[in-house]
Order: structure tokens, then sequence, then C-alpha cells
């Protein structure tokens, strides 16, 4: 009896000492590609163009971890994944980076046993109403039926506001952003509650943008950002610097465009940034080039923001508190050295 | 003694009840073996990526709302009652979508074999097209092109200023029990059981005498009569509370959100399809010389119909029935996708998302759905030994 107890104790040790994930950064490096998690379809953030071209702020970052991991941005395979499906597929290792409008909480960040690398954008959850409701704030809502998308951080705070100041709601949920705006344009609710940079997007989705109108309030910080697996430091860390590296090279102002000339800048801190003296890179266990590839192909945090959700976007959300740190903003970066 | 001994072993190699038992023992263990592998082995990675298990969070506050619940549930319960809300939403529309299929598509299946050209083409049409177009699209057929076109709640369709049909449902007006309530219930239970009393005699009477009795008539007659002057009588226990728009919704009344009627009509009308089916090839398994020996008899069409021919058509009919209905009840985990909030979209949607406890989570979803299927499985194994043919 105890014989068959050892046997089948060692046989357990063994499947589950397989089952334990090899290093992630060698494995995007055996495969050449990195495995992405993206939304299932939010401009701005990632969504694909006309082109079926990936798109966006989160998408945009996927490319930047490429770049610093495999010298070449374009190596990167999307997964479309939905609220709900996100974090069970990071876990499972079906994706190597996470880079999917998550809002960094405690309980994710303690019992998922996934690591948040930093604030990509921070948002804060508001509301989208339709004009001829004639309500100018959210506190005139009682009662009223809001469309949700399943899965999210918003359902939690949606249901905290609506608690705390004595009010009723009706909660309708979707799974994916389509239909929560298909629900909320056919009248199935009053309001729309996501994160505001959503909300605009959403808003332009609607076949007559004009006819809503997005509320001053916010209700909640939603600090969103890449995940990686918990217990991979390596790659945690290099996850973490490629974030750094796009906020750090715009304090720098270092760009897609004039990468090339700052090879040969004087400046120490941007030689070591760019990897022309140091090994800043080596630490990383990166090539040394790593920080300069990111900027060269995708641009810096500044760049990208701009592009995909900024000024050179339909979404034209200014910069705000996603400003860096010396415009005003909190976006800080630690130094490269 | 040692000749013997190996005699004896030998007759046990060769016995084929032994050696069944044998290797069935071996498979088991084998069988339970893996499972402790894959069970052990999943503590073990969880552990080692420091991903939290356990039971625990059922007793830990929700914090999100639930547009339809049976029971009291507000963002203050537990996660648990979450499994509980959803579980009795998935019972409440498999259980709609069972009896109206069961009711549509038994009225399929006898049309499609009627005398009447025109019912039996159009039963043939409703059941060819029906069947042929997957699920998921027929729920969104009902939820975004049919319930979300009604007009805004401002605008509603109404009947009488009691029933409202809006986009955002349909609103219907709700009884409640006033003074008397109790009474008028016990007198309605003890008509019921003054029918049942009166079937019973009805047919001891028949059988020992030969005479017939209006038993289904006068049944009615005396439920109807009982619900209507009993209504009076015990000084009108019901009232109703009428739905009206206050604010932005309607407020008072049932309500009935048009997640679930989307997904009611379209299990219905998807499973009643098959139930059509079942019943057309049910009824005609039946041998065509048991109408004739009927009309030998002369029995009337009805008497044929209920007395020789379903009778022996439930037979074939039962073990399909059970499928579909145990389809029907899968089937309605397709809620979560226009939000319908049963136990998929609920716990295995957003309590799983806010815990982060998949395996616990989606094992309890499983059990869930494994026991329901079981169940109804055991009563329909139950109702089908009762109308199978008894062998003499």
């Amino acid at each position: 009896m105890k014989k068959i107890a050892t046997i089948v104790g060692a046989a357990m040790a063994v499947t589950a000492a397989a089952g334990v994930n090899a290093s992630t950064l060698d494995s995007v490096k055996n495969r050449g590609a990195l495995q992405c998690g993206v939304s299932d379809g939010l401009p701005g953030f990632s969504a694909t163009d006309s082109a079926g071209r990936w798109q966006g702020l989160d998408a945009d970052f996927c490319r930047a971890v490429a770049a610093a991991v495999l010298g070449d941005a374009e190596k990167v395979n999307f997964v479309s994944l939905t609220a709900t499906e996100r974090f069970t597929a990071l876990q499972s290792g079906e994706i190597d980076v996470l880079s999917r409008n998550s809002t960094w909480t405690l309980t994710r960040d303690a019992s998922l046993g996934l690591n948040f690398a930093g604030v990509n954008y921070y948002d804060g959850q508001g509301f989208l109403v339709s004009k001829d409701l004639g309500v100018d704030s959210a506190l005139e809502l009682d009662g009223a039926s809001v469309c949700i998308q399943s899965g999210t951080t918003t359902e939690l705070n949606l249901a905290d506001y609506f608690r705390m100041n004595g009010m009723s709601y009706e909660p309708v949920l979707y799974d994916t952003s389509d239909q929560t705006t298909a629900g909320f344009e056919a009248g199935r609710c009053d309001i729309l509650t996501s994160d505001q940079s959503q909300l605009s997007a959403l808003r332009l989705q609607l076949s007559n943008p004009d006819a809503a109108v997005v509320l001053p309030e916010i209700i909640s910080k939603e600090p969103l950002g890449p995940v990686v697996r918990q217990g991979d430091d390596v790659w945690f860390n290099i996850v973490k610097w490629t974030l750094f590296a796009k906020i750090n090279a715009e304090e720098m102002g270092i760009t897609t465009v004039n990468a090339e000339e700052m090879l040969s800048s004087d400046d120490p801190s941007v030689q070591r940034f760019l990897g022309v003296s140091g090994n800043m890179g080596e630490l990383l266990n990166l090539e040394n080039n790593w920080a300069y590839n990111i900027v060269k192909q995708v641009g810096n945090y500044g760049e990208v923001f701009e592009r995909t959700v900024g000024k050179g976007s339909p979404l034209n959300i200014e910069r705000g508190v996603n400003a860096l740190w010396t415009d005003g903003g909190i976006q800080y970066a630690p130094p490269v050295r | 003694m040692k000749s013997n001994n190996r005699n004896g072993l030998t007759r046990l190699i060769y016995n084929p009840t032994a050696r069944s038992l044998f290797f069935q023992a071996v498979v088991l263990g084998g069988l339970l073996w893996f499972m402790l592998t894959i069970i052990g082995n999943v503590m073990t990675n969880l552990d080692s990526r420091g991903i939290s298990t356990g039971f625990g969070f059922l007793s830990q506050p929700a914090g999100f709302g639930i547009s339809q619940t049976l029971i009291e549930y507000n963002e203050t319960f537990s996660f648990g009652r979450t499994f509980i809300v959803g579980l009795l939403n998935t019972l409440l529309v498999s259980a709609l979508g069972i009896v109206a299929a069961t009711i549509l598509g038994v009225f399929v299946g006898i049309s499609r074999i009627s005398p009447n050209w025109l019912l039996r083409k159009i039963s043939m049409v409703y059941i060819e097209i029906l069947r042929n177009i997957p699920l998921l699209l027929q729920i969104f057929f009902w939820y975004f092109v049919v319930l979300q076109t009604l007009p805004r709640p401002r605008d509603s369709i109404t009947f009488g200023e009691a029933i409202f049909i809006n986009v955002r449902g349909v609103f219907v007006p709700k009884p409640m029990a006033e003074t008397g309530f109790t009474f008028y219930v016990i007198l309605i239970v003890a008509a019921i059981i003054g029918v049942f009393v009166l079937g019973r005699w009805a047919k001891r009477r028949m059988i020992d005498t030969g005479q017939q009795f209006p038993v289904f008539w006068t049944s009615v007659g005396i439920l109807i009569g009982t619900v209507l002057i009993g209504y009076f009588i015990t000084g009108r226990p019901i009232s109703l509370e009428y739905p009206e728009l206050r604010g932005l919704n309607f407020r008072g009344g049932i309500s009935l959100l048009p997640e679930l009627l989307a997904l009611w009509f379209a299990l219905t009308i998807y499973t009643s399809t098959y139930i059509g089916e079942i019943v057309r090839s049910g009824i005609q398994s039946v041998a065509h010389g048991q109408t004739e020996a009927c009309r030998a008899l002369g029995l009337n069409e009805k008497q044929r119909m209920n007395l020789v021919i379903l009778p022996q058509a439930m037979r074939v009919m039962i073990p399909p029935m059970t499928s579909q209905y145990l389809n029907l009840t899968k089937n309605s985990s397709l809620a979560t996708a226009i939000g319908y909030p049963d136990l998929v979209s609920v716990f295995a949607g957003t309590t799983l998302n806010q815990t982060g406890q998949a395996i616990e989570i989606i094992t309890m979803t499983m059990l869930v759905y494994l026991t329901i299927s079981l169940s109804v499985s055991a009563f329909m194994n139950w109702f089908n030994k009762r109308v199978a043919l008894v062998e003499r």
C-alpha cells in the first residue's frame, strides 16, 4: 500500500514538474514571435484597421516588447481576448504578455498569480448618456438601466457608486464592446458605463455621435497597464522596462525620426539608453540596442499616445494626467542607469 | 496440496468472472490514478504560480448587481449567493423552455402528419427551416432584430395601461395577496383534490358498470367555478399592482426582461422542431394494423388516439425527448451572449472574473449542469418505465 502511494507520489511529482513553464524569454526567442493578448476591438487601444493591421496604444506596446526582445516590432502574434478570457489566457501560458486596457487592482495583483508591469494609461470610469435624456449629472440617474461589458472592474465601481448615492439601477451585461454599444443605441439602457477613454471611442462608433454625451463625473481610478505571469522575474523586468524606455525616450526627446542621429549624441544618459555605451541591455538579458529598437520601430510614449488616442487620432483625447511629470502629468519612469 | 494450490490458481485465471473483475479493477485503478495525478498537478502548479485556491471566496461580498433575481439579492450579498441567483435563472428559462417547446412541438409533430395539406406543408417548412439555423443566430435574431427594435419606454405599446411593451421588456401587473388570500388558496386546493377523487370514482365506475361519466368537462366546470366564485366569496383577496413609468424606467408590476424573452423564444422554437419530429416518428412507428383494429372494435378517432396510438407512441418518444430536454437546458447557457443573467453569465462570467478562481468556478458550474442533466434523465427514465410495454 505504501509502495503504491510512493509510486503515485513520484509520478505526480514528475508530471507536475513537467507542467511548470520554461522561461518566457526563451520560449519567445525560440518561437521567434511574441504572443500578445489584446482586446477584441477597442479603437485607440487595440483594434484592426481597414487593412487588418492591429492599431492602438495597447497594440503598439506589444510591438515595443517584440522590438526589445526580438529586434523586430512586427514579430507579434496578436491574440484577441474578451474581458472574461484575458487573465486565464495569461495564466495558462497562451499569451506571453497581456496588453488589454486592464485595470491594476490589489485583487488581481495579489490573487491571480499575475504582475502588473506599470501604467500605460491613467484612466477613470465615466458615463455616456443620450442627449434626449436631459441629464447633466450622474446623480440624476436613479433607476436607470446601465449597459456594461461583463468581466470588468466597471461592474463593481458602478455598484459602489449607485449604492453610495442611494440610487437603484438595472445592469445589462454584454460580452463584447460592440454588443454593449448596440444595446445602448437600441435604447435597452439609458447609460453606457466604461473607462472614459473607451467612452470617447465608443461614442464615435454610434451612428449619430452627437446624440450622446459623456458626463463629467469620473467615479473611479483605472490605471491600465500590461500584465505578465508572476514568478518569471526576468520577463517581468523586460516588460516593465519596455514601458519605462518609452517614457524615458520621450523625456530625453528621442523619437522615431531622430533616433539614428541621437546614436552620436554626447549626452552620456542618451548613450547609455541607446546602448552606445554601457551594458544596460545585457543586464535585462537583451541586446544592447533594445531601447533603440523600441524607439526607432515603434516610437516614444508621447508619439504613440498622440498617434493612437491623442491629437493625431479620431479620439482626440488630451494628454491630461498622462503627460510626463515634467509637463504637469504623472507619467514618470525610473532612470536607465 | 501444492498441485491442488496451482490448480486453484489456474482455475481462477481461467474463470471468466474473475478475469473480468480483475481487468475492471485494473482500469478503475488506472482511472483513479489518472484523476489523482491531474488534481495533484493542478494544486502544485497553481501553488507554484502564486494563484490562490479554495472555496473561501464564496463567502466574500460580491459587489456587483444582477438584473433579474428570483430571490432577494443586492451588491452586499456573497459570491455564493450569486451562484444561487444564476442557477435559479438557468432553471427558470429551462423550465419555461421545456414546457413551451413540448406544447409547440407536439402541435407541430401532429400537424406534420395531418390529413390537411396546408397544415402539413406549413409545419414541414417550419421544421426544415428552423431546425437548420444555428441556435445562437436565432437568439441574436430575437434579441437584436425583434426585441431591440421595440419603442423606448416613453412610447411603450400599451394594452389598457396595464401591460406595457418596450425595448426594456414586457411589464405586466403583479398580483398582490390581500386578506382572505390563504382561505382562497385552500379553496382552490380543495377543488383540485375533489377533481382527482372524481376522476378515480369515474374510472372505477366505468370498470365496474361500463357507464361513462363526462369527467373532463365536469372537472373544468368545478375548477373555473371555484376560481371565480371563490374569488368573490373570500372578498377579492388578490389586487393588482400596475407598472408605471417613473423617472427613467417602469417601476412596480412584473417585468419580463427582453433577454429572458429572446432566450425563451429561441430555445422554444429551436427545440420544438426536434420534438415535432420525435412526435411524428413516434406516431408513425405504431403499425397501421393498430388503427384498423381500432376501427374494427368501433373506437372513435379520439379514443383511438388516446387509448391505442399515443400510449404506444410514447414508448418510442420518451428516450429521444429526454435528450432534447437536456439539450435545451444546456443550450440555455448561450444566454451569456445576450446578457441574460444565467449561471454561466453570472457565476462563470462575472464572479469568475472578479475572483479569478477559474478552476473552482468552472468545476462547480460543470457539476451543476451534470446534476441538472442527471435529474432530468432520472425523472424521464422513471416516466419511461411507467409507460413502457409491460411484457407478459
